[in-house]
Order: C-alpha cells, then structure tokens, then sequence
C-alpha cells in the first residue's frame, strides 16, 4: 500500500474526519486571530512606534502596562467604559422588558409590530452613529428644529458640543441601536412561558405586581441573559457610534476605551502602548461576556429547579 | 381603570415606542430625497416640499452637481468583499458545523469555545496587530485582506448556526441512506444539505450583514478606492470642510437598502436563531 492511500485513508477514518473538517475552520481563526493576538501580546512589551520600526524588537517588559496603569486619561475612559455599559444594558433590558410586555398584550398586528422592532437591527452601527450625528446635530438636526418648532426652547442646543449631553446621546443611539433584542427575546419568553403558574398564583390570591415579581419575571430571566449575553458580544460596537458622532470629543469628555485605543495605536502611532489597552479592552469583553453567561447558566438551573 | 382604557393606553405606548423606532431612520432615508437647501433651512421645513433623485445622482457622478467621494468604487468593493466572504464563510461554516453537529472528538468543547471566544474580541483591538502584520505582508488596503479578516469574523458564528441546523435533522435520515449503500459525502449532499439549505442560506445572509456593515477594522485596514468599503466611505463626508447631509443620508440610504431586504427576508430565522437557545434550554 502506498503511504498516499495510507494517509488518505487516515484523513477519512472516522477518527479523524471532524479535524479534517474543522481544520479551514482553525486556520482562518489561526491566522487572522490567535496568530495576531499572539503578536500584539508580544508589541504589548515594546516601544513599538509606527514611525520607528526598529523600536518593535526592543523588549521593555511590563512598562507598557506600567504606563496605563498610571495614565489618569486611561483609568478616566476605562471607568467611562464600565459605567456606560452598566448603565446602558440595565436601560436596555427595563425597555425591552417594557415593550415586550406592551406588545404581549395586544391581540392584534403583532407580528408587524415584531417586524418594525427589528428595524434598528438592519441598521450597522457606522450608520446609528451617522443617523443620530444627524439627528442631534445642533443646527439642523431633527431634535433641535422639533424644540423649535414646539416653542419649547429658541436656542441650538449643543447636543453633540458639551460633554454630558453628547455621551446622553451616544447613550440613546445605542440604546436606540440594541433595545430590540432585549424586546423580541424577552417577548419570546412571554409567548414560551406556561399559562398554568399563572392561574394557579391568581387562585392563590396574588395581585398583578406579585404574579410578575414572582412568577413572570423569574421565568424571563434566563431569556434576558440571553440578550446580556449575545449584547455582550459585541459592546465593542460602540466604538463605531462614538467615532462617527463625536470622534471622542469635545475634549476627550466621550472617549471610551475603544476611541482611546484607535487614537493612541492609530493617530499617535503609539502601537506598544496600544497593544497594551488593547489587551485589558479584551479582558474586559470576556469578562462581560462570561459574567452574563453565567448568569444565564445560573438562571437556567434556577428554572430547572423550579419546574 | 377599565379594560377598555387599559388597551388604549396599551395602544398608544406601542405607537410612541413604534415612533421612535421608526422615525430616526425613515427621517434619514427622505432627507436623502430632499435637497439639500430644504434640509439647511430655518425654520424648519417638516413636510418635504420637493423630493429629488440630486443627491443620488450626484454621488454617483451622474448629475450636473459632481462630488468627490468616488461612491461607485466603495459599492464595487462592498459588493466584491461582503459577497466573497460569505461565500468562503459559509463553505468553512458548513464544514465545521456539521463536525460539531455529527461527531464526538477529543477536544471538542474547547475547540467549541475557542472559536467562540475568538468572536469577543473587539475590532479595534484586532485591528493593531493586524494593521501591522497586513502591512508587512502587503495586505493593506487590499480586498485580498478584508476579505481573509471578514471570512475569520463570521466563521464562529456560521458554525454555531449550522451546527444548530444539523442538528434538528434526525441523524437517522443519513444513517439509513448509508445503509441503502450511499457513501457518508452522498448521505450528506443528497439528504441532509438539502434539509439545512434554508437555515444554510440564512447563516449566509447574516455574514454578509456583518461583513457589509463592518467599519473598526475596514477603516483601519483600508485607505483608497481600492479596498475602501461603504461604511468607510460614508465618514469621508465627515472630514471635508462642509458636511453633505443630503449627499450623506443617500449614501445611508444606499447601505440600508440591502441590509433591510435581507434581514426582512431572514427575520422568521432571525427570531428562532435568537431564541434558540432560551426555549431549547
């Protein structure tokens, strides 16, 4: 037997079949994700400047990180960050969970209305932070000449100029942008859920608020980690709504940590030093990511207990 | 409060949250048709005077109004890359998801959580090490390069969709097929591709959504007509001396325009696919 038939046969025994099919797979991940991580870990520990290619082979060790940890402009758009996650999750769920009930009550048009909530989904966040850009721009833009219009002020409000109003309204654009899966999960849970507990707590005597606090809520639970969870994925989104609506002005004041890491790689060529914040943005994805998973994880088992 | 209130105010809670989902981007969409004298005016104009193909005309080079934004060629290379990524991605993806869907192997909830995790890092991130490496390599501002980054982006999540696919056929359909004397590879291609083809075609709408919509790492990675990609070219406008706002809402109103059909037409498979996981448990 020839080796080229061995091998052959090897590739197609049953053993070996699902590396050979998840090897494309493993290589495209290989070469355009692991590989560069790999290599941005090591410019971590450099001096690396773009405009100095030579300083990518100085090691400095830890100093890169050294540098942020002490950077006030860094710890300023990292607490930006959190904050502004927090607060935007928590908003997006109390919606969600607003609208999905709203439409779960409504006997008639649901799946249209279902339909037009998906709207903000079709739209790619370059395009969120265009729109609301537009929208709140000081001179012509929708929110103002509404004011206007209404007589409720004469003045251009500087929507996107001060510092607080312009994060309030990357908030809202993003907010806007990502509502609608928190909506359309939380109302898949509401059509999923058993209508038995339901009748058995309004035998028990419960009130409205006392059937939901206990009954519905727990049982939306797990769908709405399902919703943290997937959101969590891609909070990194932001960095495209921020860039087009304020580019992290006026002064740095909606700098979060994403802009922060494009303007010290990109604009100061600064790659060591990038490299470094990349890494703790990363960190701090997979640890959104894995705390709502295991809440859902929690919440499921939560369930399974109950059931 | 009686019922009958109760289902007005329900009705008109669901129109005011409606109206504001809808109205950003329906107000976007017709700025794109209106010229750009009316948008500019004070007061206010709100109900559209004159609507006009000008600004599409215009940023497509064909009217008397000419501008600089060079629109035709970002089309062309949205079109080539998104296209040319799904289509890689969606090969890998099937590959991949029916291994996850059909065999046990050593290592595979690792692989299965590395692929995934892969998905959490932030574009920006990905894009300094990237930057650096496609430049060496002369990869920047290529389609070459994009398309290889994007067919990387959407790999984890077409595999976790398809796998999901094949694993509502019931492994005895192959089984039996194989029996009757099909090989494995005819098992698959006759029965089981066929049944998943729907959410096969849905996987694939959903990478080229990502892919068309993608700007941390396009902007990054591209810099001429070349490579440049739609989104990318919709900030052009934001950096010269005077935004164009009519110009730009019909280049909005250009990305959306495909976004919006395919989602509508995957969204039966949207739903389920968001929802998998929390029925299924």
């Amino acid at each position: 037997m020839s080796v080229l038939t061995n091998i052959k046969r090897k590739m197609f025994s049953e053993q070996a079949t699902p590396y050979v099919l998840l090897l494309p797979a493993i290589i495209m991940i290989l070469i355009v994700v692991l590989f560069p991580l790999l290599f941005s870990l090591y410019t971590s520990f450099t001096p690396y400047k773009l405009t100095r290619p030579d300083t990518l082979w100085k090691f400095v060790g830890l100093r890169n990180y050294e540098r942020i940890f002490t950077d006030w402009d860094f710890w300023v758009a990292f607490g930006r960050t959190v904050l502004f996650l927090a607060i935007v999750i928590n908003l997006e769920f109390l919606f969600g969970l607003g609208i999905a009930l709203l439409i779960n009550r409504i006997t008639w048009g649901q799946r249209t209305l279902r339909t037009i909530m998906m709207f903000p989904m079709m739209f790619s966040p370059i395009l969120v932070g265009f729109q609301f850009k537009f929208i709140f721009n000081d001179n012509i833009g929708l929110m103002n000449n509404a004011l206007q219009s209404l007589g409720i002020t004469d003045q251009a409000i500087p929507w996107l100029v001060d510092g607080t109003l312009a994060m309030g309204a990357i908030a809202f654009a993003e907010i806007w942008m990502s509502t609608s899966i928190f909506a359309i999960l939380l109302l898949a849970g509401l059509f999923a859920m058993p209508k038995d507990p339901l009748e058995a707590a309004q035998v028990d005597g419960c009130n409205a608020w006392q059937t939901f606090r206990h009954i519905t809520l727990p049982y939306l639970m797990p769908f709405a980690y399902i919703a943290m969870t997937i959101r969590s994925l891609d909070v990194a989104r932001a960095y495209d709504v921020v860039d087009t609506m304020t580019g992290g002005g006026p002064a740095g004041r909606t700098e979060l940590l994403w802009t922060l890491i494009a303007r010290t790689g990109y604009d100061s060529a600064s790659m060591g030093k990038a490299n470094a914040m990349a890494y703790v943005s990363i960190l701090l994805s997979i640890a959104f990511t894995y705390f709502f998973y295991t809440k859902l994880v929690a919440a499921r088992r939560y369930m399974g207990g109950a059931q | 409060m009686s019922s009958q209130t109760k289902t007005t105010l329900n009705w008109i809670g669901t129109f005011i949250v409606m109206l504001i989902i809808t109205m950003p981007g329906i107000w976007v969409i017709l700025s794109g048709f209106r010229p750009l004298q009316e948008i500019l005016a004070k007061p206010a104009i709100w109900i559209p005077q004159r609507l006009t193909l000008d600004n599409f005309r215009a940023i497509f080079g064909i009217g008397e109004t000419q501008i600089a934004i060079p629109v035709v060629a970002y089309f062309r290379n949205s079109i080539i890359i998104a296209t040319t990524s799904t289509l890689v991605a969606i090969v890998v993806g099937i590959s991949g998801g029916y291994a996850f869907a059909r065999y046990r192997f050593r290592f595979k909830n690792t692989l299965f959580l590395g692929l995934m995790l892969s998905r959490t890092v932030p574009g920006i991130a990905l894009s300094l090490p990237l930057f650096i490496l496609w430049a060496r390599l002369g990869w920047i501002d290529t389609q070459f390069g994009l398309i290889l980054v994007y067919v990387a982006l959407n790999v984890p999540f077409t595999i976790w969709l398809i796998d999901g696919f094949f694993r509502q056929i019931p492994k005895e359909l192959a089984e039996a097929a194989e029996v009757d004397g099909c090989t494995r590879w005819q098992a698959f291609w006759r029965i089981e591709f066929p049944l998943a083809k729907s959410g096969i075609a849905s996987a694939g709408i959903f990478a080229f959504l990502t892919s068309w919509n993608e700007y941390a790492l396009a902007s990054n990675l591209t810099r001429s007509t070349n490579s440049k990609t739609l989104p990318v070219g919709l900030t052009d406008f934001i950096a010269q001396f005077t935004t164009d706002w009519a110009g730009m809402c019909a280049m909005a109103f250009i990305i959306i325009v495909p976004a919006l059909v395919l989602t509508f037409i995957v969204q039966k498979h949207l739903i389920a696919g968001l929802t998998f996981g929390g029925v299924k448990g």
